[in-house]
């Protein structure tokens, strides 16, 4: 559960999480606006199911893949926000070619 | 700042990684007249040392301290340079031949480069305890890039736990930005200290030594510290609700908690260096594997220097000088009759070095994590990816795994998209234990391209240069 | 500890089946292995358990390696994942049809039926998910795949088991007749014994040059990669016709995807580099044959360093310049399946000086002969 300084300023990218409009900051990684958002885990594991957030937040441990604008498995905290961005958190394997 | 599409067939010098040690590198490269190109994976210069320096929302500049925003002439140096400046770029391959596979924004080429300077740094040791997958559980490094990259800092009940400088500095500044910190548990272990003081004379002349026990006190004062904790567990039915220990006396405490950030210092990123075959040794002090270099950062692989606290964690003012060295070596050996004031000054280069890198023994030892933190049992998860247990891994010693490489193909531990980041350690010393013999005997994963995964697609639109394409179509 | 009656240099799954065959034998094996036992292209390949589009000269051997692959655990006492969901060879064109329509011809003119062509519907309710220009397949339905580092350590254990024994880290560096006897010197002291096999993969070739004999062996690094688990998509294994492919889908959903595009082996230090114009090749090949294969991420890619005969099929049997010498080497990337078989031959050939089984084609005196 993370919340924002004063100092974090203008919340001016819209994207959705899940559907769901949320505001980012522009210079946010989709991972920080995920936390932002109040999200609690970002996928559940293939392996047995059960439901991660990311934990490194620099690029290395992979807790934080999700589906962004369609394309699976991407790293959420390499990503920034973009306008628009369509985010959706990860059940399990990923399906391709939906 | 380029798009991959700009990436071009072939520089003088590649560097990875924007850390001070890439920064350095890339500018001295760069002002001797040097084709340089300088990848980095992250969005902005900085490393996770000057993470989002260009860019932090964090006004106040007493929440992050004065080291932290030194890091931004670095940035500006660099960025006054003629260096290439790449940005997203996931460097997933290098070869021999210094053939470097990357890719941005989901498109993939390769390149080739007479040097590379691989300044990839560090990444955080694994902290295997029970309950450590839970959301609501993530390391302190993590907790920093988003204080840095984003203002974001967290609320509701949070713990600090771990060891190390980097613990202390995160306590500090979250102080200073007007968090709650409900306790920091100090696992840092009596023997560890016992065993640093010999080294501690050293230490006081170190310019860390100030630094660091004015932050420590100043935490002290603020916040409450619980010295001594073992049996570290986070608990929770499906994400974190509680964290439990043990303390010095023995007593089994739980406190509630909503975040619970973990450190236990930072280690090598070893995993490009590796697959692209460089010498590495196990290291007894820092406990984990240190590439084998010359004092430019050379390798065993030629024409491949590695620069920071990717070739042996000495810190960022250290890796800012070594950065300059493995330059240095680069200009030497592709331009040779480059004028003496343009060179970077090696004399004081090293004297800088020295001085920061003084005493460092005493911050090993006195940090080094105990073996309890390091070598977990039972059912505790050690492979995050494929949720390998401790048990597993020593069963397969009993069916004649000696390595991790044969034991990965009876659990597929390591063998998930991190690609052992998050476990390699912890199988080595696991392993090593296990059988009774040194962790340099038991090896490291045999770590192969693509050091970070890439889409099919990706691999599949790689321009297509026709002599490669006959070289390898025989069959 | 009493001398062997047989070396085996190589602990690779030839090596490791040789030894367990003579065990069961009664005939004491001791095996001699530079590295690790798997180290190399037993362990890390493509695990493909394959009778499928064999060289008619190893098509014998291979059916009969398939029974014991069918009867694996009572073998090794383990399952080594073998699992027999059948090999597709598919045909992207009517021009390839044609071909394996011949092949299939071929194959049952020689007296074996377990190739059969298949059209479009039934590729199409075997491989649900392959591209639609397929026209149809050769299917063999019995074959499949397992884990070759999981089958190779199993072959050992079950060997150690019987009396087998194993020396790791242990490098064979001379080979001398004394007394009608090997002396067998490595770089970790002398052994000897009455017969050795060359199992020795890659190395083999410096092992056969010993004995005076030396082959056209040629070092190749098959490269290998593997994608992150997808949902389950695919059964069989599927070969393409006109392009090297090895496609196929583990139970834990990982794709994995070979087919012969070469990295560069250094067999000196056990180092193979990859090259990703290759591998580009191979990924062109998959999104050509699985469109939805375009967004899967590719996790690692490997290559394991083995021999490769110019006319593509093993060298097996007796030494043409030393008596009690004995050949298994050179599968020119498609030893795996024969594993089991080649073991059994040589343990045959070691007790009793003759075998059933038609192993002429793989006389190693064909590449000594006068052309």
């Amino acid at each position: 559960m993370f919340q924002r300084l004063p100092d974090a300023g203008d919340l001016a990218v819209a994207i959705t999480i899940d559907g769901k409009p949320v505001k980012a900051r522009a210079g946010d990684t989709v991972a920080a606006a995920l936390f932002a958002a109040g999200i609690d885990h970002c996928r559940t594991t293939p392996v047995s199911g059960t439901p991660r957030a990311p934990y490194c937040m620099m690029g290395v441990c992979f807790e934080c893949l999700v589906t962004i604008d369609g394309v699976g498995n991407r790293q959420a905290c390499l990503v920034p926000v973009q306008e628009g961005m369509s985010v959706e958190t990860q059940r399990g394997k990923r399906e391709i070619g939906r | 700042m380029s798009a991959v599409n700009e990436v071009r067939d072939s520089y003088d010098v590649a560097v990875v990684g924007a850390g001070p040690a890439g920064l350095t590198a890339a500018t001295a490269c760069a002002a001797a007249g040097l084709a340089t190109v300088l990848f980095d994976e992250q969005p902005a210069p900085g490393g996770q040392i000057y993470r989002a320096i260009t860019q932090t929302p964090v006004q106040r500049a007493s929440i992050l301290g004065n080291d932290y925003w030194y890091g931004a002439r670095l940035v500006r140096d660099f960025q006054a340079s003629r260096a290439q400046y790449v940005p997203g770029a996931t460097v997933w391959s290098l070869s021999r031949e210094r053939e470097i596979g990357v890719s941005t924004g989901g498109a993939a080429r390769l390149t080739q480069a007479k040097r590379v300077i691989i300044a990839t740094g560090a990444l955080e040791r694994p902290f295997p305890i029970p309950g450590w997958t839970l959301p609501g559980v993530m390391t302190a490094g993590a907790g920093q890039i988003l204080l840095k990259s984003g203002a974001m800092v967290p609320q509701g009940r949070t713990l600090l736990a771990g060891c190390g400088p980097l613990l202390w500095l995160l306590a500090w500044q979250y102080l200073n930005a007007g968090v709650k910190i409900d306790a920091i548990l100090d696992t840092t272990a009596r023997a560890s200290r016992s065993a640093a003081w010999p080294h501690a004379p050293a230490f006081l002349f170190s310019p860390y030594f100030r630094k660091g026990l004015r932050l420590m006190l100043s935490v002290r004062r603020r916040t409450k510290v619980i010295a001594g904790v073992t049996g570290l567990r986070a608990e929770g039915n499906s994400r974190l609700q509680q964290v439990a220990y043990r303390t010095a006396d023995g007593a089994e405490i739980r406190l509630p908690a909503d975040t619970l950030l973990l450190h236990q210092g930072v280690v090598p990123n070893v995993n490009l260096a590796m697959s692209v075959g460089i010498e590495h040794r196990w290291d007894d002090d820092q406990l984990c594997w240190v590439p084998v270099v010359d004092g430019y950062g050379g390798t065993s692989v030629d024409g491949v220097a590695i620069a920071g606290d990717g070739a042996g964690i000495a810190g960022a003012w250290a890796a800012e000088e070594r950065g300059k060295l493995a330059a240095l070596a680069a200009i030497r050996a592709l331009k040779p009759d480059t004028r003496q004031d343009i060179l970077p000054d090696e004399a004081n280069i090293r004297l800088a070095l020295a001085k920061v890198e003084r005493g460092r023994l005493f911050l090993d030892r006195y940090y080094q994590p105990a073996a309890s933190f390091r070598i977990p049992r039972g059912d505790t998860i050690v492979c995050r990816c494929e949720e390998v247990t401790a048990q597993q891994i020593i069963d397969t010693v009993a069916l004649g795994c000696t390595g991790p490489n044969q034991m990965k193909s009876f659990l597929r531990c390591g063998m998930g998209p991190c690609q052992g980041r998050l476990c390699g350690l912890t199988v080595t010393e696991l392993m090593a234990q296990t059988r009774g013999v040194p962790p340099a005997e038991i090896g490291h994963y045999r770590l192969r391209p693509p050091v970070k995964p890439i889409t099919l697609g990706e691999l599949a639109a790689l321009p297509k240069d026709e002599a490669a394409i006959k070289a390898v179509v025989r069959g | 500890m009493a001398a062997p009656d047989v070396i085996v240099i190589g602990g690779g799954l030839h090596g490791c089946s040789t030894a367990l065959h003579l065990a069961r034998r009664g005939i004491a094996a001791l095996v001699i292995e530079k590295d690790h036992v798997g180290r190399h292209a037993s362990g890390v390949n493509a695990g493909g358990v394959r009778r499928l589009g064999r060289h008619p000269a190893e098509i014998p051997l291979s059916v009969a390696s398939m029974e014991l692959w069918h009867a694996i655990r009572d073998l090794v006492d383990d399952d080594c994942g073998f699992q027999s969901h059948g090999q597709v060879k598919a045909a992207e064109d009517e021009a390839e049809y044609e071909l394996l329509r011949r092949r299939v011809e071929e194959v049952r003119a020689l007296g074996f039926t377990h190739e059969e062509l298949v059209g479009r519907d039934e590729l199409r309710a075997l491989v649900p998910a392959i591209a639609d220009h397929c026209v149809g397949a050769i299917v063999c339905r019995q074959d499949g795949a397992a884990l070759p580092y999981r089958t190779t350590l199993a072959f050992r254990r079950k060997a150690e088991s019987l009396g087998a024994r194993f020396l790791e880290g242990t490098r064979v560096t001379g080979l001398r007749r004394q007394a009608a006897r090997w002396q067998v010197e490595t770089d970790r002291g002398a052994h000897e014994a009455l017969h050795i096999v060359n199992a020795a993969g890659a190395w083999a070739g410096a092992v056969a040059a010993q004995l005076g004999e030396p082959v056209p062996l040629e070092i190749i690094a098959p490269m290998l990669m593997i994608s992150a688990p997808l949902p389950a998509f695919l059964k069989p294994v599927v070969g393409a016709t006109g392009r090297p492919l090895s496609f196929k889908q583990f139970a834990n959903g990982t794709v994995l995807i070979g087919g012969g595009h070469r990295g560069r082996p250094d067999p000196a230090t056990n180092w193979t580099d990859l090259d990703f114009a290759g591998l580009a090749l191979s990924a062109r090949t998959v999104w050509d044959l699985f469109p939805p294969m375009r967004d899967a991420q590719i996790v690692r890619a490997w290559a394991g360093i083995e021999a490769r005969m110019p006319d593509d099929i093993p060298v097996i049997g007796p030494s043409r310049t030393s008596e009690n010498a004995w050949h298994a080497f050179g599968f020119s990337a498609h030893g795996f399946q024969l594993g089991p078989i080649v073991g059994a031959i040589i343990a045959e050939l070691i007790a009793t000086g003759h075998t059933n089984l038609p192993i002429a084609p793989f006389d190693i005196a064909r590449f000594t002969r006068p052309a």
